[in-house]
């Protein structure tokens, strides 16, 4: 009959108007500035540096100064200075670390191509989006201290993948440990032997794929 | 006003003529009148500008719950400030009158609007004493004022000198003046029964119960629901509401003939909507729901304008979930639905209420058929109309999509 589409259309919205006050799946808004989204895991938007501790950011860069992620980035938002110096890593051997590391936000596409290639697991990608500011230039270029965040941050944000990483570090530091104390029973078995060759370079040695 | 049944109600009910009168009585004899005519104005102007404001923040929270959102909740408590927010802005915004702009008619066009939109409030019965002017003509008065809103919508199309502004006026004089037809013949019956076009004798007309709970409002009988429901139809349209907004069209006319409009001339072309809108509603609840009149005879100590409100407010709810509801006609279907199905209706309608005042006095089994042919002539003329008017239209078929 005339006018029954236009009562089924009255009750449509009336159930909606009555569900929104009682049911959440009807009223799915967030107030954001108070309630903030929960992310999915694998959301992102730009990268950050993984640092092991947390008391010092700056000393425990996984990031040794390689460049990769400079040369492989699409819009070339990242500047890397190496250092003319050595310092302790996280594990205790002299490496290159990054003087200056900058990655210009304002650039970046967030295509997670410095986190595919960078055979240290040094950079991982971000989840914070409130990345307004009120300069366009200076505020969005940032440089290291404000790029390193330590690695019990990014378990808060990709837990499954921080676990995977690592799992496979403290692997490969084992496979390191194991093939120093073999070698080291080897030198020690044959003096006459030539000097074998320093043992921890496994680190490089797992990511053969990815480095150019 | 009546110096006699004021003695008899209660305080409430008496206390906006109180007032009045405390604040008349101080002024000389001669000036007494004027003072409470401005007074009036002045009440009706505040109470209606501030519904106004209110409106609008209603039908916004009820349309964003509608479409599962918060609605405005930032400004104030629950948005409440939210109107007075929304004035300011609308007053500081840059007033920008076009190049080729009729300067005067531009101007003029909203305030006319505006202007003829108020003089319908003078007529309708707020409530038991609360009538700013006792019009014997009343009925008559208030449409022939309504009706100059179609001047000023034209002269704003025709003035902004702009294309949309143009088109859109003449829909809208296209429309409005469809409209006014079934409008109008759907308020004769209640002339014809009530035999008067006093708003005050009208209301009066419905006092009463019948079995002592059902009142004698002409919404409860079969030519005063189907009058009712006729009357909103075009109430809907003459109010330019979804879904016959199409003088407004966002998606088709930019913003009609508000496209050259801003600031607070903008806000005032609203404004005028909405006191069109709470116009026609009142002059509804006069015409068929009773006016100021409680629907139980329990209840008549809450005060008489307590329920126009109520009533009012419920029409008004009704237009905002309408609006919530349905999309836009096309104009075809607008001028067809106005012409050869509302018109035959409202027509019919009136011969239905005729027969209804000439059955007056049938009772007993005859009481019964008058029922049923009234009924009858209410269903049969509604369900042939529709079937023969939407047949070939529906359902439709999407072949390609």
């Amino acid at each position: 009959m005339l006018g029954s589409g236009i009562l089924q259309g009255l009750l449509v919205t009336a159930k909606n108007f009555v569900g929104s006050f009682h049911d959440p799946a009807r009223y799915t808004t967030l107030e954001y500035p108070e309630v903030k989204p929960a992310l999915p895991e694998a959301y992102r938007n730009f990268p950050f540096l993984v640092c092991d501790n947390a008391t010092d950011p700056l000393g425990t860069l996984r990031c040794v100064a390689c460049q990769i992620c400079e040369k492989e980035c699409p819009p070339q938002c990242i500047y890397i200075e190496k250092s003319r110096d050595k310092k302790p890593d996280a594990t205790g051997k002299p490496q290159i670390y990054p003087a200056v590391f900058a990655i210009d936000t304002s650039v970046c596409m967030s295509c997670q191509i410095c986190v595919e290639v960078c055979p240290f697991d040094a950079i991982k990608m971000d989840q914070v989006f409130e990345v307004a500011t009120t300069d366009r230039y200076a505020a969005l270029l940032l440089d290291r201290g404000q790029l390193t965040k330590p690695n019990t941050y990014f378990h808060t944000i990709h837990p499954t993948e921080a676990a995977e990483v690592d799992a496979r570090l403290a692997a490969d530091r084992q496979a390191a440990e194991e093939k120093a104390r073999v070698a080291a029973l080897a030198k020690a078995k044959a003096p006459a032997a030539p000097q074998a060759p320093a043992a921890p370079v496994a680190k490089r040695d797992q990511t053969p794929e990815s480095a150019p | 006003m009546i110096a006699a049944a004021l003695t008899t109600d209660s305080f409430l009910e008496r206390l906006p003529v109180l007032a009045r009168d405390t604040v008349t009585g101080r002024l000389p004899e001669s000036w007494r009148w004027m003072a409470g005519s401005l007074l009036e104005i002045i009440a009706i102007l505040a109470g209606f500008g501030l519904l106004f404001a209110y409106l609008t923040l209603a039908e916004r929270k009820i349309l964003g719950r509608i479409q599962n959102r918060p609605g405005p909740n930032r400004t104030g408590w629950f948005g409440l400030l939210q109107p007075f927010a929304d004035g300011v802005k609308a007053l500081t915004k840059e007033d920008v009158v076009p190049a080729g702009a009729d300067r005067v008619l531009h101007f003029l066009a909203p305030v006319v609007l505006v202007a003829v939109s108020l003089l319908g409030f003078a007529v309708l019965p707020f409530g038991r004493h609360l009538v700013a002017v006792e019009l014997d003509t009343a009925v008559l008065y208030f449409f022939a004022a309504g009706t100059a809103t179609e001047l000023a919508v034209f002269m704003a199309g025709w003035a902004s000198h702009n294309k949309y502004s143009l088109l859109a006026a003449m829909r809208a004089l296209a429309q409005l003046i469809s409209y006014e037809l079934p409008l109008l013949l759907s308020v004769v019956p209640v002339v014809l029964v009530a035999g008067t076009l006093s708003t005050t004798k009208i209301v009066a007309a419905q006092g009463g119960w019948s079995l002592g709970f059902v009142p004698h409002w002409h919404v409860f009988t079969p030519w005063g629901a189907a009058g009712f429901v006729l009357f909103m139809v075009a109430a809907l349209a003459e109010s330019n509401r979804s879904p016959f907004d199409l003088p407004e069209a966002e998606s088709e006319l930019i913003a009609g003939h508000l496209t050259e409009y801003s600031g607070f001339k903008y806000a005032l072309f609203f404004m005028a909507e909405y006191f069109g809108m709470c116009a026609l509603s009142g002059m509804a609840v006069t015409l068929f729901l009773g006016g100021w009149g409680a629907p139980l005879a329990q209840l008549e100590w809450i005060p008489s304008y307590a329920w126009f409100t109520a009533k009012l407010l419920v029409l008004l709810l009704g237009f905002i979930w309408i609006r919530a509801t349905l999309p836009r006609l096309r104009l075809d279907q607008l001028m067809k639905f106005a012409w050869k199905f509302l018109v035959p209706l409202t027509l019919l309608n009136l011969a239905n209420a005729a027969g209804w005042s000439l059955t007056a006095g049938w009772t007993g089994p005859l009481q019964l058929v008058r029922w049923a042919v009234a009924l009858a002539l209410v269903a049969v003329p509604f369900v042939v109309l529709g079937r023969t008017l939407s047949a070939g239209s529906a359902p439709r078929t999407y072949r390609f999509a």
